[in-house]
Order: structure tokens, then C-alpha cells, then sequence
């Protein structure tokens, strides 16, 4: 209650980062326009696979993954860039499931697993991670979901994961269990699981592909358990990884709404007027513009203090809040200030209102995040 | 940096530190004003002109300033320190704000050597106080309508007219003030005209404005044909507003070249923090309240964000889009949470929020509630938060006037 106080992040930023924003912020603009973003959105995959295989060229995929798995070796730092401008222009695909999966197996997978999967997760192969249970808890360590020996070298799973994003892309799971009454992470490899065990669920963000997962039933090798003695520090590193990674798909979908809603504004004309001079609307965007720069600071911060013990957890935390107070308020006003059209299917206002509402739902919102971030500061 | 000017701003920094610990004096036993623009008493301006001059000779304001206009020539990163162990050691404000950080960059950046001579070394030693002549009564944030006039005749303007919300406006020596000059150009923009006007010429009367806090600290100006040299016109006849916006632009910390140190000490979420920790909610520390707390987090988290903006301004990859964003934003972000939270510590405060400055049950001698109402110069002053909405809007984001 009566900590010190703490360290709460600064603004750091490497050429790297620099040189990922810069071609990033390019190749999704020219790969992801919004009329391919609605064409995929029929689509039952869900994204392009020829762009998938494109993005694994360009190296992204190993960007946070040591060099001796086949990676980079950078950090989560230069991921983000990358994921900012993915979100910005909406481009769907496995990029923030398979690298969740490929910081799961790094952070608590055997050497084994690390020496089996890195590489192949760094050069294209899809992996994801199944953590939600039917009570949508937020702490990721509350599982009921068991695995239990079943005879010589074989675990026995069961109960049912939600939310499993790309699941039917994936080539590998990870999913949370409880084993011997702790939690534990257990490497499902979706080539061996019956095709019953996932049904597509109907989502908010159209964009996204997610699954629900039946684990009964389901028999994995007794090697597929990750390291027991790290599955809590794996989950709590999950928990914040996932948030940062949100948080920077948020910022890019933050200033991509205002953007949108700036241009309507700009060109829409009322009563003799374009709606942008009016100031009961220049003064609601200009108020989310500002917290989208809040929240932009905020991201670049975390990203650049993620490793930092204590510190990281602050900055992300910080970085998770505002931007889901950010896109939240940018994306709900881009409704209302494109009026009619803004109610219809057509106003691309709706597919980043509806993105915003799935971040809020994943890995925590704002509120949630102020209740631990209080906890760590007050 | 080279290794010697590594250890040389260490050095500095040491020194400095040692400095202000040794020379900051917290409590001089009455109010000290936590912004230039709250000084009421001769108390408190003397105190505050004499601490400003003390700063400055010991060479901790104005470092990065040229030595021939009373600087001491060195790389503003002296200068950052010398800031920096100021607001550690908690020292009272800067008093002469509008010296230091908006007519002395100006002055820098685009005066002639005349006027760098004979103004400079007086603003940064706090010997000469400047005041601001650009609001009027019937023209408060649309600067572009000033009417007080100045019509030239020989080596002088003759000046009539009035401004308003004059800080410092009984002790100052010099205004910048801006005026008509021509009241037929058809742009009523291209009529205005910028001049370093002495206040202590016949013909100028300030006459003090009592505060929503019932305290003074701004004057109304009247001007009846007053004289002022033609000599102190900043760039040409005409060019007034473009002068006045570039000085806006310092005010608003859109440009550098302030003399540094800080006129403003805001109370931050860690004063809140404390106390709300000291404030009790049925028989618990205020800070247990769950609705207190998630404020709380709120307003750290805000105050963070600022801090990250301003590092961020210095990051350009992290700027291409708006430019100017950040630095356009920050009057508003700053002054609007400075409202906001000392609105929140009144309510930390209970029923004690009744008080007033002067009551000996006060909370903290009324300090919060007397913050709450001062906040308001912020949000009004240098351009109300409506137009600072404006501003980025049609100049950030590009909308429709």
C-alpha cells in the first residue's frame, strides 16, 4: 500500500525500431487496402496466404526470436512498429497469435521444443495460443481445463479453450492447463486433432478468425508439456506480451479512425458548412487525436522498457489503458460524426469500432488494467 | 558530446545540485505563489525577483544564453541540468516568465543587436519584469481584433487603448504589446503592429484586477497618448501578428530558446498521492476508497503521458505524421489535467473542502481549493482550451475554419 515510487517508463527508440516503422508503415499500406480488408473478411481463411508467406520473407515473424532459433534476435520492442502499422491498416492474419506462440515456447517452452518450433514459427509456420475459458477470466492462471497422465508417456487433455485465434491455420497450440494442480502449458500440434474439436465462432472484429477448442479427448505426449517449473512466469509474460502487442494494434487503428473521420469531415458538407468547422465536432476529434498521441507515447514507451523488471509491467499496463480509452472514443465519435452513413455496413467507422471492442475484450481493458496498475503503484 | 564537455556538464550538474540544496529556501514564512502569474504581494515579488537574480548570477539561468546578453554561452544541456536540480531541490519559480521565455527567445532569435544590447541581461537578472500586452477587454482570445491604437509621429508611437490581464503589470518595466497601427488594411491581421513598450512613460496606468481568488496578481493596462519609441518595433510596421503568434508559438513551447528554469510549479499525482493517504473516508485513509484509487491511476497515468509526449517531441521518426501535434497539444493537456486534479484533491479533502486559505483547519492552508480556482488562468489564459481545440484541429488535423 505504501510503496515507494516507481518507475513508471520512458520514451526509448533504436534504429531498428526506426527502420521497421519506416518499411512497415509502406507495406501495409500498399498491401492492406481496405477493400481487400472487406473482400477477406468473406473469406473463410480469413487472410491472404500469399501476404503471410511474404511477411515470413521479410523476416517479421522472427524478429523478437534469438538468432541461434533462426530469428533476429531483437525483442518485442521492434515488433511493435510492425504490429502498429498491421493495425493501422487492418490486415488480418496469424502475425500477433504466432508470435504470442513463438514468446510462450521462449519463455517457458524446454530446449527441446525451442530447438523443434522456434524456427520453424520465425520463418512462416503458424502457431497460436488457446488461454480463454468459458467464464472469459481475464487472470490467466484461473484454468479448469486438465491434463492427466494417461498411461506410459501420455498426457490425457480435457475441457474447452474459446477465442483460440487462427486456430485453423495453426500448425501448433499452446494451450493452459492445470497438471498436478498447477497451472501448466501444454504444445498441441493441430495436425493430430480430430476436425470436431474446432468450431469457428462469430466474433465482433470480422477481420479475426477465432475458434472454439474441445480439448476432451485429446491425448498429446507427455514432452508436450512445457517446462512446469515456468508455466507462472510464462503466463504473466504472455499476459503482458499480448497487451503490448494489443496496445500497438490499437494506436495504428486509433490513428487510422481519426484519419478517416478527419477526411469526412474535411470534404462532408451540412447546412452550407463542412462538418469540420462545426465545433461540436472539431473539438471531439481534436480530443481524440490527443489521446491518441497520449496513448502512441505511451506504446513507444512500453515498448522500449518492456524487459524491464517492474517497469515493463507498469508501461504496458499504462500502454493497454490508454489505448483502449483512445481507440474506445475514436472509433465510437467516427460513428456518430459520419452520420447516417455512419450507420451502415459501408462506413469502414464500424470495422474499427468493432476491433476496438475486441482488444477491450482481450488480455484486459482499461478498467482492468488501472485495478492492477493501482495495486502496483498506490 | 566529447569527453571533456561529458565531464565538463557533469561537473556543472554536481555543482549545481549543491547549489540549490544549499541556497532553496521553501518557506520564507508566507504563500509562495506556485506561478508568475499568482503574485499578489510585494512580498511575494521582491522575494521572487530576488531569488530569480541569485539564480542567475550563480550562473543556473541563462547558461545557454550568449555571454554578451548576460548568458554564459554554453550548450542548453547546462542549462537542462541546472533546471533539473532547481525542481529537485523544490526552489520557488522564475519570476520574470515573460522575460525568460517568450520576449527573450524572440529577441534571440529575431531582435536586432540594439535591442538584444539593451534588453536581454535585464530580463534573465530579473532586473527588468516584463509584462504582456495582447489580450483587451472586449478581445480576450481572438488576439487578431486588438484595436488599442498607435499611430506614429516622429521617433515615437502615441498609444491609446487598453489591455487586460497584465501578470506583473505594477512592476513591470516593458511590454511586449501589440497594436493597430493601421486601422484600414483589409485583413484586419495586416493592421497590427509589435513593439517593446516602456511602462514608465506618461500616459500609462495599471490599475490592479482582483482575482476569482480574491487575491491581485494581473492588472488592466490603459494607455492616453503615451509615447513609446518608435525604436522598440519588432520586425516592420504591419508584421505585428505574425510577431505575436511566433511568441505565442515560445509560450506555448512550440520553440526553444528560453532562458529555463520554470514559472509554474504544479501540483503533480504524487502530491495527490500523499494526500490522499493522509485524508480520511470512514475511518481509512482516503486512498482505500476503490472509486479514489481508480481516480488515482487515472491521473498518474496522465501525467505520464505527458512526460512520455515530451520526450517524444524529441524523437522525429515518432513525429512524422503531426509535427506539431505534440508541442501544439501540450498548453491544453497541461492546463486541463492542472484543473482537473486539484479539483479531485479538494474532494480527497471531505468536508474540509468548505475551508478557505486563511482558516486554520484549511487542509494544507487552502492551498487546493486556491489551485482549483488559479488552474482557471491556465485554461483561459494564452488562449482559452476552446481555442487551443481550434488550433489543432484546423492547424494540426487540418479541418475546416
Amino acid at each position: 500500500m505504501n510503496a515507494p515510487v516507481r518507475e513508471l517508463g520512458r520514451i526509448g527508440f533504436s534504429e531498428e525500431q526506426g527502420s521497421l516503422l519506416e518499411v512497415a508503415t509502406e507495406f501495409c499500406r500498399a498491401k492492406s487496402p481496405v477493400a481487400k480488408v472487406r473482400a477477406l473478411i468473406e473469406d473463410d481463411l480469413g487472410h491472404d496466404p500469399a501476404l503471410w508467406t511474404e511477411i515470413a520473407e521479410l523476416g517479421w515473424l522472427g524478429v523478437a526470436i534469438p538468432e541461434d532459433f533462426g530469428g533476429a534476435g531483437l525483442s518485442l520492442a521492434e515488433v511493435v512498429p510492425i504490429m502498429e502499422q498491421m493495425g493501422r491498416r487492418l490486415l488480418g492474419g496469424p502475425f500477433a497469435s504466432t508470435t504470442l506462440a513463438a514468446q510462450a515456447i521462449l519463455s517457458g517452452g524446454t530446449e527441446a521444443q525451442k530447438q523443434a518450433w522456434l524456427p520453424k514459427l520465425a520463418t512462416g509456420t503458424v502457431g497460436t495460443l488457446a488461454l480463454v475459458e468459458a467464464e472469459g477470466d481475464w487472470a490467466l492462471d484461473t484454468i479448469r481445463c486438465t491434463a492427466v497422465q494417461a498411461g506410459a508417456g501420455r498426457l490425457k487433455l480435457s475441457g474447452n479453450k474459446y477465442l483460440v485465434c487462427d486456430a485453423a491455420a495453426a500448425s501448433v497450440v499452446i494451450a493452459s492447463v492445470l497438471h498436478e494442480g498447477a497451472p501448466a502449458l501444454v504444445l498441441i500440434e493441430t495436425a493430430n486433432l480430430p476436425e470436431s474439436a474446432l468450431r469457428r465462432e462469430t466474433v465482433i472484429d470480422e477481420t479475426r478468425r477465432a475458434f472454439a477448442l474441445d480439448l476432451n479427448g485429446i491425448e498429446v505426449p507427455a514432452d508436450a508439456l512445457l517446462d512446469p517449473a515456468r508455466a507462472r512466469t510464462t503466463l504473466a509474460h504472455i499476459h503482458l506480451a499480448a497487451n503490448l502487442l494489443a496496445a500497438a494494434e490499437m494506436c495504428g487503428g486509433t490513428q487510422a479512425v481519426i484519419d478517416y473521420t478527419i477526411d469526412y469531415a474535411r470534404t462532408r458538407k451540412q447546412f452550407g458548412q463542412l462538418i469540420g468547422a462545426y465545433q461540436g465536432v472539431k473539438h471531439p476529434l481534436v480530443d481524440a487525436y490527443v489521446g491518441y498521441e497520449q496513448a502512441r507515447s505511451h506504446l513507444y514507451a512500453a515498448a522500449h522498457c518492456f524487459g524491464e523488471q517492474g517497469t515493463g509491467e507498469i508501461a504496458t499496463r499504462m500502454a493497454k489503458a490508454t489505448a483502449d480509452g483512445a481507440y474506445a472514443f475514436a472509433s465510437d465519435r467516427a460513428i456518430q460524426f459520419h452520420g447516417g452513413f455512419g450507420f451502415t455496413y459501408d462506413c469502414d467507422a464500424q470495422l474499427y469500432r468493432r476491433r476496438a471492442i475486441w482488444h477491450a475484450s482481450q488480455y484486459g481493458d482499461a478498467g482492468y488494467h488501472k485495478k492492477k496498475l493501482a495495486e502496483l503503484l498506490l | 558530446m566529447s569527453e571533456t564537455d561529458a565531464k565538463d556538464l557533469a561537473a556543472y550538474a554536481e555543482a549545481a545540485d549543491a547549489w540549490f540544496k544549499e541556497n532553496v529556501v521553501r518557506d520564507p514564512g508566507f504563500m509562495l505563489p506556485l506561478t508568475f502569474m499568482e503574485v499578489g504581494t510585494d512580498q511575494q515579488f521582491h522575494f521572487l525577483r530576488d531569488w530569480q537574480h541569485k539564480v542567475w548570477e550563480a550562473g543556473y539561468l541563462g547558461a545557454a544564453w550568449p555571454t554578451q546578453y548576460g548568458g554564459r554561452g554554453l550548450a542548453q544541456a547546462f542549462q537542462n541540468e541546472a533546471t533539473k536540480a532547481m525542481r529537485r531541490h523544490g526552489g520557488p519559480i522564475m519570476l520574470n516568465a515573460i522575460g525568460i521565455n517568450w520576449t527573450g527567445p524572440l529577441l534571440l532569435d529575431i531582435g536586432s543587436e540594439a535591442h538584444k544590447q539593451k534588453y536581454l541581461k535585464g530580463i534573465v537578472s530579473a532586473d527588468d519584469i516584463w509584462c504582456q500586452g495582447f489580450s483587451e477587454p472586449e478581445h480576450g482570445s481572438d488576439l487578431g481584433a486588438a484595436q488599442t491604437r498607435a499611430v506614429r509621429d516622429g521617433d515615437s508611437y502615441v498609444v491609446n487603448g487598453s489591455k487586460i490581464w497584465t501578470t506583473l503589470g505594477r512592476y513591470a518595466k516593458y511590454m511586449i504589446l501589440l497594436c493597430r497601427t493601421d486601422p484600414g488594411a483589409a485583413r484586419k491581421y495586416d493592421g497590427l503592429s509589435f513593439i517593446l513598450a516602456p511602462m514608465t512613460v506618461e500616459g500609462v496606468r495599471t490599475v490592479p484586477i482582483r482575482k476569482l481568488t480574491g487575491e491581485h496578481g494581473f492588472t488592466q493596462t490603459f494607455f492616453t497618448d503615451a509615447r513609446v519609441p518608435a525604436e522598440g518595433l519588432m520586425g516592420k510596421e504591419g508584421e505585428g501578428w505574425k510577431v505575436a503568434m511566433r511568441t505565442l508559438e515560445y509560450e506555448r513551447g512550440a520553440r526553444g530558446g528560453q532562458a529555463g528554469g520554470y514559472v509554474a510549479v504544479q501540483s503533480d499525482a504524487w502530491d495527490i498521492l500523499k494526500l490522499a493517504r493522509r485524508m480520511d473516508r470512514a475511518g481509512a485513509p482516503a486512498l482505500e476508497d476503490p472509486a479514489v484509487r481508480d481516480r488515482m491511476v487515472e491521473f498518474m497515468i496522465e501525467i505520464q503521458s505527458m512526460a512520455l509526449c515530451r520526450q517524444r517531441i524529441a524523437v522525429p521518426a515518432l513525429t512524422t505524421d503531426h509535427p506539431l501535434g505534440l508541442p501544439l497539444s501540450s498548453k491544453l493537456m497541461a492546463t486541463e489535467f492542472n484543473r482537473r486534479v486539484n479539483d479531485f484533491a479538494v474532494s480527497l479533502t471531505g468536508a474540509r473542502g468548505a475551508y478557505y486559505v486563511g482558516d486554520e483547519n484549511a487542509v494544507d492552508d487552502g492551498i487546493w481549493t486556491r489551485a482549483y480556482l488559479n488552474a482557471f488562468s491556465g485554461t483561459i489564459g494564452g488562449g482559452t482550451s476552446q481555442i487551443q481545440h481550434n488550433i489543432i484541429g484546423e492547424n494540426v488535423l487540418g479541418l475546416p475554419k
